[in-house]
């Protein structure tokens, strides 16, 4: 009992970062736009909020700034995949090699820096007097709790208000959205960016909460494994919070199994491996109930003569 | 409508010949500037940062054959994604392909040491190709039966890929003799391949290189399986229409693209390494690399053999300036990143014109 509670209490924040990068994704990919330049946006998100943090000590500031710099490299691949109309797996292809590069370039002075900001667990009240499982579940950073309470309200958004509708129609069918009078440029503009902001606040939780320093490369393929994430999450908020907890918690296996005797090299294929097998079965179940990625994933929108 | 920003993009009625050729010039010297924009801004004289990567790749003859050295591997990667692009299938998992590769023949010199050249070497090409192809025809499988995006597997499966060489390098595979590094021994004289005169070139490789380009570059234009190819890609539904089997042109394409991936990898143990070594040391990212090489050659074999020799260059001159001026590892994917998002802009404005639109119209 106590190992499955610890287990789950570290598969939480594992899980955070990627809980960030696929609500982003959901939104974005609900516009219609498919953003492979995650990676390169949580990077530089990690690479700005370590640099902030080390040298303001203002960590709420560095998580600001970090998502600024995701949203400043989404722009990128908006403006490439929306106005210019370009492929867009190669663009955000492109995008995380650039981050990666540039985050390196930026992050080589904070090798092997300290970090002394952080964030204080934050008790919830009443909840984190529960015995064994007050400590345990109900006393997080405040980033863990701003992303559960996201969870919700990007739910809400996206299917019970009119935002919400506007997204999934350009999504679904741009065309019948622009009659409709929907600025299509715009909401996708919007909605890359959005994705842009959580990514670079996915990556700031890296290097500032979850393991306090800079490393080069240190997202290693978590933007990767948001991209899966959102498609197994069928494109919903709800379900992106089950899907990022459970790769956390592959990663904690992946610690967790190590004194076993297990080679690390071959723990280490777990997340990859799993993320394998969820796509197989996601696709397996979205056959089944026929659900599909947003009908115009992928697609240029070119406004028709009238 | 107002347009938001105020660009529209349409079609070119006919694209000029001129501009076919010319727009991946300019696209490269536009990239190379954006580059040098950004490394101004992290504090880095440009001019000086292109002076060090022209003179380390092609300023000396030890210099341009180190460039050469490196647009092997590229190359034969290269030439294999042409073929998987070529039929929209995202292989971004060249790099999981080739390492398997550099694995397969280590596993069969290590096995054999007292094989005669004659056996061993072609051996292990083949079984270099035919450990690239299995790992290439994975997401293949997966797209054509259960509609797995390609993206993620090919890539996940370079994950899987790297931590498994580096198992075997830390652990069964470990040469004893090898001073604790992660090293497997090194191979026997026989499975070593030859090398021009003084440089590493190892010209078997070059030149398997060289004919596998002619020969798909032959397959694509003169073959219904070229044309079978270009209409997958383009239009799956009309090619299953008309008789193709989208299952078989996909595997098709992934056993050559892995395979030759595979090739590549077998290229730098036998003929760079002699033995297998940490997967980083093994690929500084050429799968990755070879992504360019193939779209900058749109997506032409031949192309790619010509492409393949500038990004080494590009490799050797970035491994210069990281020495001489501090920069770390990382700052190749920088060229990497913006040459891709500019010859991917050029390739639009030679089929595309772009006007700005005016508030009154639309």
């Amino acid at each position: 009992m106590q190992f499955i509670l610890s287990a789950l209490r570290a598969a939480i924040p594992a899980g955070t970062p990627l809980l960030f990068g696929t609500l982003g994704e959901v939104y974005t990919e609900r516009s219609g736009v498919l953003n492979l330049g995650i990676e390169g946006m949580m990077i530089m998100g990690s690479v700005t909020a370590f640099g902030v943090a080390h040298t303001t000590g203002n960590v709420w500031l560095a998580i600001l700034l970090a998502a600024l710099a995701g949203g400043l490299l989404a722009l990128l691949h908006a403006f490439a995949s929306i106005t210019l109309k370009v492929n867009q797996v190669v663009s955000g292809l492109a995008i995380t090699m650039l981050g990666l590069g540039v985050s390196g370039m930026m992050g080589k002075r904070y090798i092997g820096q300290p970090l002394d900001a952080g964030f204080t667990a934050v008790d919830i009240p009443l909840l984190s007097d529960i015995p064994i499982f007050g400590p345990l579940l109900f006393q997080f950073d405040p980033l863990v709790y701003l992303a559960i309470l996201l969870v919700p309200l990007l739910w809400f958004v996206l299917y019970r208000t009119r935002w919400g509708l506007s997204l999934r129609s350009v999504g679904e069918s741009p065309a019948t959205a622009d009659a409709l009078g929907v600025n299509v440029v715009a909401v996708r503009y919007g909605a890359v960016f959005f994705g842009g902001l959580l990514a670079g606040v996915g990556g700031a939780y890296l290097s500032v909460v979850y393991a306090p320093a800079w490393i080069e490369g240190m997202t290693a393929g978590a933007g990767w494994i948001v991209i899966a994430l959102t498609i197994f999450a069928m494109w919903d908020p709800l379900r992106a919070l089950l899907g990022a907890y459970l790769f956390g918690g592959v990663r904690v296996l992946q610690y967790r199994l190590q004194p076993l005797g297990i080679s690390p090299n071959l723990l280490a294929m777990l997340p990859f491996i799993f993320t394998i097998l969820v796509l197989v079965a996601s696709a397996g179940e979205a056959m089944r109930r026929r659900i599909g990625a947003p009908a115009a994933l992928m697609q240029p929108y070119t406004r028709e003569e009238r | 409508m107002n347009g938001f920003p105020a660009l529209e993009v349409e079609k070119r009625r006919t694209v000029p010949r001129w501009l076919q050729f010319i727009a991946p010039i300019i696209s490269l010297v536009l990239a190379l500037v954006a580059i040098g924009i950004i490394f101004q801004a992290l504090g880095i004289d440009p001019l000086f940062a292109y002076e060090e990567i022209f003179n380390g790749a092609f300023g000396s003859s030890y210099g341009f054959s180190e460039t050469v050295v490196k647009s092997i591997p590229l190359m034969l990667t290269g030439i294999g994604l042409t073929l998987a692009f070529r039929a929209r299938f995202w292989n971004i998992g060249a790099e999981g392909q080739l390492l398997i590769g550099a694995t397969c023949a280590t596993g069969l010199a290590l096995a054999f040491p007292d094989w005669p050249r004659w056996l061993i070497m072609p051996l292990m090409f083949i079984i270099g190709f035919i450990g690239g192809a299995l790992w290439g025809i994975i997401p293949a499988l997966l797209k054509a039966r259960w509609r797995v995006d390609e993206v993620i597997t090919s890539l996940m499966l370079v994950y899987i890929a790297s931590n498994l060489v580096n198992y075997l390098v830390y652990g069964p595979w470990k040469g004893p003799e090898e001073m604790g590094f992660p090293y497997t021994s090194k191979f026997s004289e026989a499975a070593q391949l030859p090398r021009l005169s003084w440089t590493r070139i190892h010209y078997p490789t070059l030149i398997i290189g060289i004919v596998i380009a002619v020969v798909i570059y032959l397959l694509l234009t003169r073959t219904k399986w070229g044309y079978e190819i270009r209409v997958t890609g383009e239009n799956p539904s009309a090619a299953r229409y008309a008789g193709m089997s989208y299952l078989k042109t996909l595997l098709l394409v992934m056993i050559i693209s892995g395979g030759l991936a595979g090739l590549a990898g077998v290229g730098e143990v036998a003929g760079i390494h002699f033995r297998l070594r940490y997967p980083e040391g093994i690929s500084p990212g050429y799968g990755f690399t070879a992504i360019i090489v193939a779209w900058l050659a749109r997506l032409n074999p031949i192309g790619a053999v010509l492409t393949s020799l500038l990004l080494g260059g590009l490799l050797v001159g970035g491994d210069a300036i990281q020495i001489s001026l501090g920069l770390p590892g990382a700052t190749i994917f920088v060229f990497n990143g913006t040459i891709l998002l500019f010859v991917l802009g050029g390739d639009l404005f030679a089929r595309y014109r772009i006007r700005v639109k005016s508030k009154t119209e639309g």
